[in-house]
């Protein structure tokens, strides 16, 4: 009995201690840079087997509200932190670092059939306000124009809220999908349907268009010619020290995170 | 001194005390923390503006947070899904309970539960891929993903709860109600249509409000196929954006301990405060019409 108890003692501290042992990394948040994080994290822990990094979604605020709590070391957010968050995290004793590791370019999607290619900004945003709801005032076939948007929580909708909206609101018609790939599934079963996605979820089933006559690619998104694009963030606890910066340097470096950023369908920093 | 055997008797007792106490324990935590986290809202925005208006604009600046076009969409789908599953349900147990065969309705019962058993996703999906763009084609409608394919989809999730209560209630009619009522000249269907449903009302009652409260709590299918536009509906081809769809949608991104976020954890009370009410409807009507015997009917 008693060498019984003892063996689980044993056990038990053996469990506890193990992943101290190893080292490990926490990374949290953002959907839209949860594939880049995923990428890096696979090839990051094939050069350091000792370290195991551990990633999960959930959006930005709950991947900010994980470095506010102290549960992870890593927040990934595809908006810059808010001015109400960085008072909670100081107020908690952490000081949030941010990095920008990748650029997202969000394109303007419609059905393939459709035969407008090119929308100015001024008319995604009347098309966005309800005030334009016919394609035939753009350019395209007599039809009614289905407003697809994004959740208003999302990271993807607030870059298009401040660069394609400015501070007018979409208007209460618009469907509101709660994923890129929602998106993009909408647009391709629906001929009427305008919504907007990632540069990473553009394929066969969808048409992308040019805004202002400048088609988004990697090359126009980094020379800021391109409107609609955002950087994607990491944040970390105070300057990354550990396991923690061997992972932003990974992330960071151009021959193997950036090359990853690139597979995973975002424009690369270089 | 109580004697071992004794002893071991309070144990069991105390033990399955402690299980049925451990539901309860999490239920009224969960509650404690859902009104917890749901009142602040209140503190910026007064409780008519929240529920009463018709503006869901929760990230703008200034926010608007008027749930009542989430309110009416939840209700509509829910009524709209009932027209359907209610008639299905109750004919579908009738059948299984009055009219078919032993062997059919070992078949076919079983088949009604499996409806049950699909996820929820599933049925999302197939709406989605399957009937949105069959709508779309079929009435040439703006879109496919409205609270007409919402609600069909959620009458698909409820027949099954309706079907299998109301078809215990009216298999609970006592045998001598039927017997009578058959030895007095009247027919199968008219005994079914004034003896065995009036005697199993009240179970049938239950079944409704139980299918009902499954509709408007029921999540990932109005997530997946309601459209999601917050407008009160005009059209049953209106896209709309019920409660749960939106709770679930936003709640990932919303700031932690924002307004959005205690805004999102009220719609959980308001919704959590309808299944409620649907819960205790059908409890009360299961209990004051309770059926004992062929004597009280």
């Amino acid at each position: 009995m008693k060498s019984g108890f003892k063996a689980l003692v044993a056990a038990l501290c053996l469990f506890v201690a193990l992943p101290a042992w190893a080292g490990s990394l926490q990374v949290k948040g953002s959907t839209t840079v949860l594939p880049i994080a995923q990428k890096c994290a696979e090839a990051f822990m094939k050069v350091h087997p000792d370290i195991a990094v551990s990633i999960s979604g959930g959006g930005s605020g709950n991947g900010i509200k994980a470095l506010i709590d102290g549960t992870t070391d890593v927040a990934d957010a595809s908006r810059f932190i808010k001015g109400k968050e960085v008072k909670r995290v100081v107020e908690n004793g952490r000081y949030p670092v941010p990095f920008a590791v990748a650029y997202d370019c969000i394109v303007p999607i419609v059905h393939p059939s459709n035969t407008v290619t090119n929308l100015t900004l001024d008319q995604l945003k009347k098309i966005y306000m309800g005030k334009i709801t016919n394609w035939k005032d753009v350019g395209g076939p007599d039809e009614n124009i289905v407003v697809i948007s994004r959740d208003t929580s999302s990271g993807t909708y607030e870059v298009w809220e401040h660069k394609v909206m400015t501070k007018e609101r979409v208007y209460q018609r618009a469907q509101l999908q709660a994923s890129n790939g929602a998106v993009a599934q909408t647009v391709a079963k629906n001929k009427r349907a305008i919504g907007y996605v990632g540069f990473g979820y553009l394929n066969n089933e969808i048409k992308g268009l040019s805004v202002n006559g400048i088609t988004g690619t990697p090359a126009t998104t980094l020379s800021g010619t391109y409107p609609i694009s955002r950087a994607l963030f990491m944040f970390t606890n105070g300057w990354p020290k550990g396991d923690t910066a061997k992972f932003i340097n990974f992330v960071l470096n151009p021959a193997t995170g950036q090359k990853l950023v690139k597979d995973a369908g975002f424009v690369p920093l270089y | 001194m109580k004697t071992p055997r004794a002893f071991r008797e309070t144990c069991i007792k105390n033990f399955f005390l402690l299980t049925a106490c451990i539901s309860i324990l999490v239920l009224t935590l969960i509650m404690a923390f859902l009104f917890i986290q749901g009142m602040p809202i209140f503190k910026t925005v007064p409780v008519t503006d929240f529920l009463f208006g018709s503006n869901w604009y929760p990230t703008s600046e200034p926010p608007d947070f008027g749930i009542l076009p989430l309110i009416a969409a939840s209700l509509a789908v829910t009524f709209v899904s009932s027209l359907m599953a209610i008639p299905l349900g109750v004919m579908t147990a009738i059948y299984l309970a009055e009219i078919c065969s032993r062997r059919a309705r070992n078949i076919v019962k079983p088949i009604v539960e499996l409806l049950a058993a699909l996820p929820s996703v599933v049925i999302g999906f197939f709406g989605m891929v399957i009937v949105a763009p069959f709508l779309q084609d079929y009435f040439d409608l703006d879109t496919g993903l409205n609270l007409f394919n919402a609600s069909i989809m959620l009458a698909f999730m409820s027949i099954p709860t309706i079907c299998t209560v109301s078809e215990d209630a009216i298999y609970a009619v006592p045998g001598e109600l039927k017997e009578a009522s058959l030895g007095l000249g009247a027919t199968h269907w008219q005994t079914i249509a004034k003896v065995i449903l009036p005697a199993s009302l009240s179970g049938i009652s239950t079944a409704v409000i139980l299918g009902m409260s499954r509709a408007i709590g029921e999540t990932m299918v109005v997530l997946m196929v309601a459209g999601g536009a917050a407008l009160i509906p005009l059209s049953i081809f209106d896209p709309v954006r019920p409660m749960p769809a939106s709770i679930a949608a936003e709640m990932a991104e919303a700031p932690f301990q924002s307004d959005h976020y205690y805004a999102l954890f009220a719609t959980g009370m308001v919704l959590f405060i309808f299944t409620l009410i649907f819960n205790m409807v059908a409890e009360h009507i299961a209990h004051k019409h309770k059926q004992t015997g062929a004597a009280t009917l």
